[in-house]
C-alpha cells in the first residue's frame, strides 16, 4: 500500500508539470500525507543514518544548502527539501523523490512546523539558529514559538536516542533552549569587529528565559544576536566550539576564518572565501560548519574537513538570498525581504557597495509574505538615504511603503511607486547605469513575481515554487 | 526648526510595547508636526518610571507580547492616576491594540487571572479561544465626522464596551472588539483606544491630525489652526489597503 501511495502521488506531480499548472515540486507531498498520514514517519525510518533538521527565522535554506554540500562531499547520500517547501508536505515530496538509497535526510523546516516534523522523522541532529520577530500574523509571539521549541526539546530528550542540537550561543533564546542540555554544539561568532552600537529597535530577547532579568550585550552583531551574559543570574553567552573568529566582508561576499575542533589535538582555523555576503551570512557558514561537525560525531564516519571547507566555500547564494543575475550591461542582485532583521541585512549589505545605490523594493501582502506589512515600519531604512540615486517601489503594497519612506524623511522626488512588479522593473532598471547593479528587495511572493518576469524576458532559468 | 509651538508626547513603554510597529504611528506625530514647523518633545516612560503630571499634551500606548503587557500592567498602576487626570484635563491618549486593552478596567488572560488596567476607558476584555486576525476596515465617528478607517487587527482578546464610552466607529470588514457586536475601539473625549495597527496614523492621517489638534488644544488652547497636508500618498495607500482588504469602495 505504501507503494501505491508513493506511486500516485509521483504521479500527481508529473501531471502537475504536464499541464503546466507550475512546480509540482510539492504536491506530491501533499497527496501522499493525504494517502498515508504517517508516510512522512514511514520514509524517515528508512534512512540509515537518520534525519537532520535545520530551523530559524532567517538563514535556514542557506544553511541547509551550505550543509547539504558538505554532506555530500563527506560521502553520504543525501536527500533534501532545499528546492521546496519547508513544511510537512514539503519534505514528505523529497523523501518521495530521493527514497531510494538515501542515507540522509537534510530538512530545513518552517519555525512552527518543527515540532510535528521532529515527532515524524526522530532526527539525530537538530540545528537552531536564530529566532527573530517575524510574521506576526502566521507565527505569533515569539516568546511562544520559543516555548514551543524547548518543549520540542525536552520531548526529543526522553528519546532513546536524543539528538544531538546545534545551537547559536549568539542569540539568548536559543542559548536558553540549550542550558543545562547535553550533546550540545555550540556555535557563534568571536569576531567583534562588525558590532553595532546597539540592539536592533524593537530588539526581541531582550530579558533572561532564566531569571527574567534585563540582558546586557557587550557587543550586538546582528538583531539580538551577539555577546551577551544576564547582570542577575549565571546565565551566558556559552562559549561557542566552532566559530567565526574573523571576517572580511567584501560587496560580493567574505573571507571568513572559522575555527574548528579536532579529535585529537588543538583545534584548527580555515580561512575560506565565500560568495555568501553579510554577517547574517557568516552565521549560516559558521552553523553549516558545526552541523558538519556534529554529523560526523553522531555517524562516527572520519571526516575530511579541508573538502568540506571547499564545497562550502564554492557554494553560491540560494534562490533570491544575493544572487546576481545579469541584465544586459547592467546587474541585478536579489535580497529576500522578509522580516526586520533580515531587511536590516540586507541594508547593512547595500551599504557595503560602492558608489550611488539604484534600490527596487517590491511589498506584497499575500499568505506567504505575511498578510500584517507593519514591519516595514520596524526596519531600519534610514542609513540608505544619503547613499540613494534611485528608488522604485512596487508590489501589492507599493504605496505602504511610499508612506514608510516619505515619512523616513526620504526626498520623494527620487521615489517612483509602481505597483506592477513588470512596470516597477523597468523604472528602476532605466534609472540604472549601464554597469551598475540594481539591488532589488522584493518579498517571497514578489520575488516570485519579479523572477517570472526575469524570465519571461530569457534572463534566468525557471524556477519552480509552490509555497 | 525654530518652533513657536511645541506637542509634549509621552511615550509609554516603547521598549516594551512595540510590537506591531508602533515606531510608524510616533514618525507620523514627528512628520506632520515638522511639517507645520511644530516640535515634538518625547519622553520615553519606561518600567518603573514615573510620568510626571500635567506635563505632556499626547500620550501613546501600543502593543506587546504577553509577558511584557504583565509586566507593564503591573507597572502601569503606580501611573493611573497621573494618566486619568490628564485624560480629564483634556490631553489626546491613543492606546493602540495592548493599549486599549490597558486602558480598560481589566484584562482577563487564557488562565483566569485578571490584570487591572488604567480604567480610562470604561471598558473591559478577556482573553477569547482564538486570535481574531486580518484587515480590518471600519468607517470611524469622532465629533461628528465620520472617516474610513484601514489597518490590521491580530488579537486574543474580546473587548466589550460599557455605558460611557462609545466605539471609535462599526467594523465594514474583520472582527472589531470582539467579532460579533460590530464596534470597533473606543473614545471617550480626547481618549481613543483600537485594535487597529498597521500601522494607525500613516494611512489614516485624518485621525493624526485629530489627536495634534486636541494635543495643541491641550497646550495653547483653541488657536493653533493644522494648516491642511496633501495627502497623496497617504490617500493612495488607503485606497489601496481598502482593496487588499477586499472593501469596495
Amino acid at each position: 500500500m505504501r507503494r501505491l501511495a508513493g506511486f500516485i502521488a509521483n504521479a500527481s506531480g508529473w501531471l502537475s508539470r504536464r499541464l503546466g499548472r507550475g512546480g509540482g515540486t510539492t504536491l506530491p507531498g501533499v497527496v501522499l500525507l493525504k494517502l498515508r498520514p504517517h508516510a512522512l514517519a514511514e520514509y524517515a525510518a528508512d534512512l540509515h543514518h537518520g534525519s537532520i533538521l535545520v530551523s530559524a527565522t532567517n538563514g535556514k535554506t542557506t544553511t541547509t544548502r551550505l550543509l547539504a554540500a558538505a554532506t555530500r562531499v563527506a560521502g553520504y547520500h543525501v536527500v533534501t527539501n532545499t528546492e521546496g517547501s519547508n513544511l510537512e508536505r514539503g519534505i514528505a515530496a523529497a523523501l518521495l523523490k530521493g527514497a531510494n538509497g538515501a542515507e540522509v535526510g537534510l530538512f530545513e523546516v518552517d519555525e512552527a512546523a518543527l515540532t510535528s516534523v521532529a515527532a515524524s522523522t526522530q532526527p539525530q541532529v537538530v540545528v537552531l539558529m536564530n529566532l527573530f520577530r517575524d510574521q506576526l500574523d502566521r507565527y505569533g509571539e515569539l516568546e511562544t514559538l520559543v516555548d514551543k521549541w524547548r518543549d520540542l526539546l525536552d520531548d526529543l530528550a526522553a528519546q532513546h536516542e536524543p539528538p544531538m542540537l546545534v545551537l547559536n550561543a549568539d542569540d539568548p533564546n536559543i542559548a536558553a533552549l540549550g542550558r543545562d542540555r547535553d550533546n550540545v554544539v555550540w556555535f557563534g561568532v568571536d569576531d567583534t569587529s562588525h558590532a553595532v552600537a546597539h540592539l536592533a529597535h524593537a530588539a526581541d530577547a531582550t530579558m533572561c528565559r532564566n531569571c527574567g532579568a534585563p540582558l546586557e550585550h557587550t557587543v550586538v552583531l546582528v538583531g539580538h544576536l551577539g555577546h551577551w551574559h544576564c547582570p542577575n543570574c549565571d546565565a551566558t553567552r556559552p562559549s561557542p566550539t566552532i566559530s567565526a573568529t574573523q571576517i572580511a566582508l567584501t560587496p560580493s561576499g567574505q573571507h571568513i576564518t572559522v575555527r574548528y575542533p579536532t579529535n585529537a589535538g588543538p583545534p584548527i582555523t580555515m580561512t575560506i572565501d565565500s560568495p555568501l555576503p553579510g554577517l547574517h551570512n557568516s552565521y549560516n557558514i559558521v552553523a553549516a560548519f558545526a552541523a558538519s561537525w556534529a554529523i560526523a560525531a553522531r555517524t562516527q564516519r572520519p571526516q575530511d574537513v579541508d573538502a568540506v571547507a571547499r564545497v562550502i566555500a564554492e557554494t553560491k547564494p540560494a534562490f533570491g538570498r544575493g544572487e546576481i543575475i545579469s541584465i544586459d550591461d547592467k546587474r541585478i542582485q536579489l535580497l529576500l525581504a522578509k522580516n526586520p532583521t533580515g531587511v536590516n541585512q540586507n541594508v547593512r549589505t547595500l551599504l557595503n557597495s560602492p558608489g550611488e545605490l539604484h534600490v527596487l523594493v517590491l511589498l506584497n501582502d499575500r499568505t506567504a509574505d505575511g498578510q500584517d506589512v507593519s514591519w516595514i515600519w520596524d526596519v531600519d531604512w534610514e542609513p540608505l538615504r544619503p547613499r540613494l540615486a534611485s528608488l522604485t517601489l512596487g508590489g501589492d503594497r507599493a504605496w505602504d511603503l511610499a508612506l514608510r519612506f516619505q515619512y523616513g524623511g526620504f526626498d520623494m522626488d527620487k521615489i517612483k511607486v509602481a505597483p506592477d512588479p513588470s512596470n516597477a522593473l523597468d523604472i528602476a532598471l532605466n534609472d540604472t547605469l549601464p554597469g551598475q547593479t540594481l539591488h532589488a528587495l522584493p518579498t517571497y511572493t514578489a520575488m516570485i513575481d519579479l523572477r517570472r518576469v526575469l524570465t519571461q524576458r530569457g534572463y534566468t532559468a525557471a524556477y519552480w515554487s509552490d509555497e | 526648526m525654530n518652533a513657536a509651538y511645541t506637542v509634549r508626547l509621552c511615550h509609554l513603554y516603547p521598549e516594551m510595547m512595540n510590537i506591531y510597529a508602533d515606531r510608524g504611528n510616533i514618525a507620523v506625530f514627528r512628520q506632520r508636526l515638522a511639517w507645520r514647523d511644530i516640535a515634538l518633545e518625547i519622553t520615553e516612560i519606561g518600567l518603573g518610571d514615573i510620568v510626571d503630571p500635567g506635563q505632556h499634551d499626547l500620550y501613546y500606548l501600543g502593543g506587546g507580547q504577553d509577558r511584557d503587557q504583565n509586566l507593564v500592567a503591573k507597572d502601569l498602576a503606580a501611573n493611573a492616576a497621573t494618566l486619568q487626570a490628564a485624560a480629564d484635563a483634556g490631553a489626546a491618549q491613543l492606546y493602540v491594540c495592548g493599549g486599549i486593552q490597558l486602558a480598560g478596567h481589566q484584562y482577563v488572560t487564557a488562565d483566569g487571572t485578571s490584570l487591572p488596567g488604567l480604567g480610562i476607558l470604561d471598558l473591559v476584555t478577556e482573553a477569547g479561544a482564538t486570535r481574531l486576525i486580518g484587515d480590518l476596515v471600519i468607517d470611524a465617528t469622532i465629533e461628528g465626522t465620520t472617516q474610513r478607517v484601514v489597518g490590521y487587527e491580530n488579537h486574543a482578546g474580546r473587548t466589550r464596551l460599557g455605558a460611557s464610552c462609545v466605539p471609535l466607529g462599526r467594523v465594514v470588514s474583520g472582527h472589531g472588539n470582539d467579532g460579533e457586536s460590530g464596534n470597533e475601539g473606543a473614545v471617550l473625549n480626547h481618549v481613543i483606544g483600537t485594535y487597529l495597527h498597521g500601522p494607525l496614523l500613516p494611512k489614516n492621517p485624518w485621525l493624526a491630525d485629530l489627536l495634534l489638534g486636541w494635543a495643541l488644544e491641550h497646550r495653547y488652547g483653541q488657536d493653533v489652526a493644522l494648516r491642511p497636508l496633501e495627502d497623496a500618498v497617504e490617500a493612495r495607500a488607503h485606497t489601496a489597503a481598502i482593496g487588499r482588504a477586499g472593501v469596495r469602495r
